[in-house]
């Protein structure tokens, strides 16, 4: 299909440079298949805009797929349409005052995002955060990792056919809310996270149904395994579809499941041990054969592990501070600020200024968000901003190999395979 | 300041000062990490080198700053991992405000071409041979590169004036 045909048919009223020139790399794409396709008798060759405000595709992504037959030969992917620029944001507000925007990167994990710019904070400015406050970040991180799945598993599922599934799944996200709600105060984007530590310690309202999420969760999690594991419409469906080579797993940057279905064990809470996970045992289900199918194994699996986590938490979590005592690094305590002319003081000067890392300093930390390596670069230059806070995020990553995977597939399965790649793309835009 | 490099680290450092004597600018550690700076001009080599003998097979991220000063204005970060030993690896380089163009290492790492694609788009640095660079999150129609610290925060200039800040005022 030449340029020309395909501009004569979308004709592109709005930002004409952008779509011009995305049809343009997509005609560009595999030039040399091109030349020999260029016979076409059958005119069997369209092209198909998904996107962005496709239901299926989970957000804003929008999908260029040139289709011959329902073959798809090539795709590109146009992201950017949920760009709010949130490095820039952060290069002109606080290190504290940024935390709440990082709620809103990958929404369907909140806390994981605050525990990423929370440690690579402390890391930078070197506060110690008390081990009770660790351990909370660690039991409410692997919550966020499983109602993170549990969406996945729910819209896979539901883009595979099966729309029953999604209730079910949404039933169990609905006992996660609740504990936020009643861990941090909020539902869905919790900002509980504090650099220096959290922002209050768990009520006994919050243990209890912790304690009973966990105590219910695996029975859920085994009746799924035996609803799904072995039912026909859903491995024909899944199995050999949008396969992600081993061998080139690491070259098209795959990240977190998707690696690990690819075969790949890394994980940063193995290799790069944060918080308090060199202490707890758990493990990290990978698979070989790196199709749908293998992602959805390794990603039940790590809600069976986080469980595991959770449980060795409760075990080893010691009494005592949430956030750390020096006014310099943290906010003090609401009684300090209420009840005491210093405590306003510090409060006023942490809201003002805020924590100051040395000049010249820079560091990367990466946690293990659900959806891969979560990494935050931040370079300072010794005021309260960031000088640069670059994010990378895995769903960005994860994108790319999207791009790469869809090539050859069928178009009937485009929507299994966004699903099961899990790309938000709150995070993604930045 | 005294380094403090473990086995991998005192490899690359040591493989680079061998091969790439006169590229090798300098070598720093913050914060855990060893952050290594080449010239620009063999950018390519030095990654093909890093992946192919030191087996710095993952590349995580590409990313790029702003240190706005008036000579090597922009910089690029190359942020890779070595999947043997588990170590990450930073390299860094330097380009001028005027005409940024460093090449692309597209050809060693197929991932680097989004990560080139954003650090084009936010910094208006360009990468020679790379396969398709085009903008990724910002219209193609957008003139600005919005990370350079001279974009401002609110409003795009020459764009619809922003609203009055006072209400009263004709």
């Amino acid at each position: 299909m030449k340029l020309k045909d395909i501009n004569d048919k979308v004709n592109p009223r709005f930002f004409e440079k952008h779509q011009r020139s995305i049809y343009k790399s997509l005609e560009d794409k595999h030039t040399t298949i091109e030349e020999i396709d260029s016979e076409d008798p059958l005119n069997s060759k369209m092209i198909l805009n998904m996107g962005p405000q496709h239901p299926a595709t989970h957000g804003v992504l929008r999908l260029i797929l040139q289709l011959r037959g329902e073959l798809i030969e090539k795709t590109k992917i146009d992201i950017g349409y949920l760009h709010r620029g949130v490095e820039k944001i952060a290069e002109n507000k606080t290190y504290q005052e940024f935390m709440p925007y990082t709620d809103r990167m990958d929404y369907l994990s909140p806390y994981s995002n605050n525990v990423a710019l929370c440690t690579a904070v402390e890391k930078l400015a070197e506060v110690d955060v008390p081990e009770r406050a660790q351990y909370i970040r660690m039991i409410c991180c692997e919550l966020a990792r499983i109602s993170s799945h549990l969406l996945w598993l729910g819209t896979m599922v539901m883009d595979a056919g099966a729309i029953s599934f999604f209730i079910w799944t949404f039933r169990e996200r609905e006992k996660i809310y609740d504990i936020f709600d009643e861990v941090a105060g909020h539902r869905f984007t919790v900002s509980h996270s504090r650099i220096g530590g959290v922002a209050s310690d768990f009520t006994d309202e919050a243990v209890a149904r912790i304690k009973e999420f966990v105590e219910t969760f695996p029975q859920e999690l085994k009746d799924w395994h035996k609803l799904l594991d072995r039912n026909r419409l859903f491995i024909d469906r899944n199995e050999d579809v949008g396969i992600v080579k081993t061998e080139d797993a690491l070259d098209i940057g795959a990240t977190g499941p998707v690696l690990r279905a690819a075969g790949y064990a890394v994980d940063q809470r193995i290799i790069n041990p944060y918080l308090q996970y060199d202490k707890v045992d758990f493990e990290v289900p990978t698979r070989l054969e790196g199709d749908n199918l293998a992602r959805y194994f390794v990603r039940m699996e790590e809600m069976g592990e986080s469980i595991k986590i959770i449980q060795q938490c409760f075990d080893k979590m010691p009494k005592g501070p949430v956030r750390t005592n020096n006014a310099k690094q943290a906010y003090p305590s609401k009684d300090e600020v209420y009840y005491s002319m210093e405590g306003m003081i510090h409060d006023f000067m942490m809201t003002d200024t805020g924590i100051c890392p040395p000049a010249g300093k820079e560091v990367y930390h990466a946690v293990e968000a659900p959806k891969g390596e979560l990494g935050y670069y931040i370079q300072s230059d010794g005021t309260g901003h960031p000088w640069r806070l670059k994010v990378n995020a895995p769903s960005f990553r994860n994108l790319q190999v999207l791009e790469n995977i869809l090539d050859g597939e069928m178009v009937a399965d485009t929507v299994v395979i966004i699903g099961g790649v899990d790309p938000v793309m709150g995070e993604a835009d930045k | 300041m005294s380094l403090n490099l473990n086995e991998t680290e005192q490899a690359v450092v040591d493989g680079l000062s061998d091969k790439f004597s006169d590229d090798l600018i300098e070598v720093y550690q913050s914060c855990d990490h060893t952050y290594i700076r080449m010239e620009a001009d063999n950018i390519v080599d030095i990654c093909r080198y890093l992946k192919t003998e030191q087996h710095f097979i993952f590349l995580c991220d590409i990313l790029g700053t702003d240190r706005y000063t008036s000579d090597e204005r922009f910089e690029v970060i190359y942020n890779m991992m070595n999947l043997r030993t588990q170590d990450r690896i930073f390299i860094k380089i330097r380009v001028e405000e005027e005409n940024p163009v460093v090449h692309s290492v597209t050809s060693v790492w197929k991932s680097a071409s989004w990560y080139e694609r954003e650090v084009y788009d936010m910094f208006g640095v360009r990468f020679e041979e790379h396969p398709d660079l085009r903008r990724i999150f910002m219209p193609e129609d957008f003139e600005y590169f919005p990370l350079r610290k001279e974009f401002p925060l609110l409003g795009i200039p020459g764009s619809i004036a922003l609203p009055d800040t006072t209400p009263d005022t004709e």
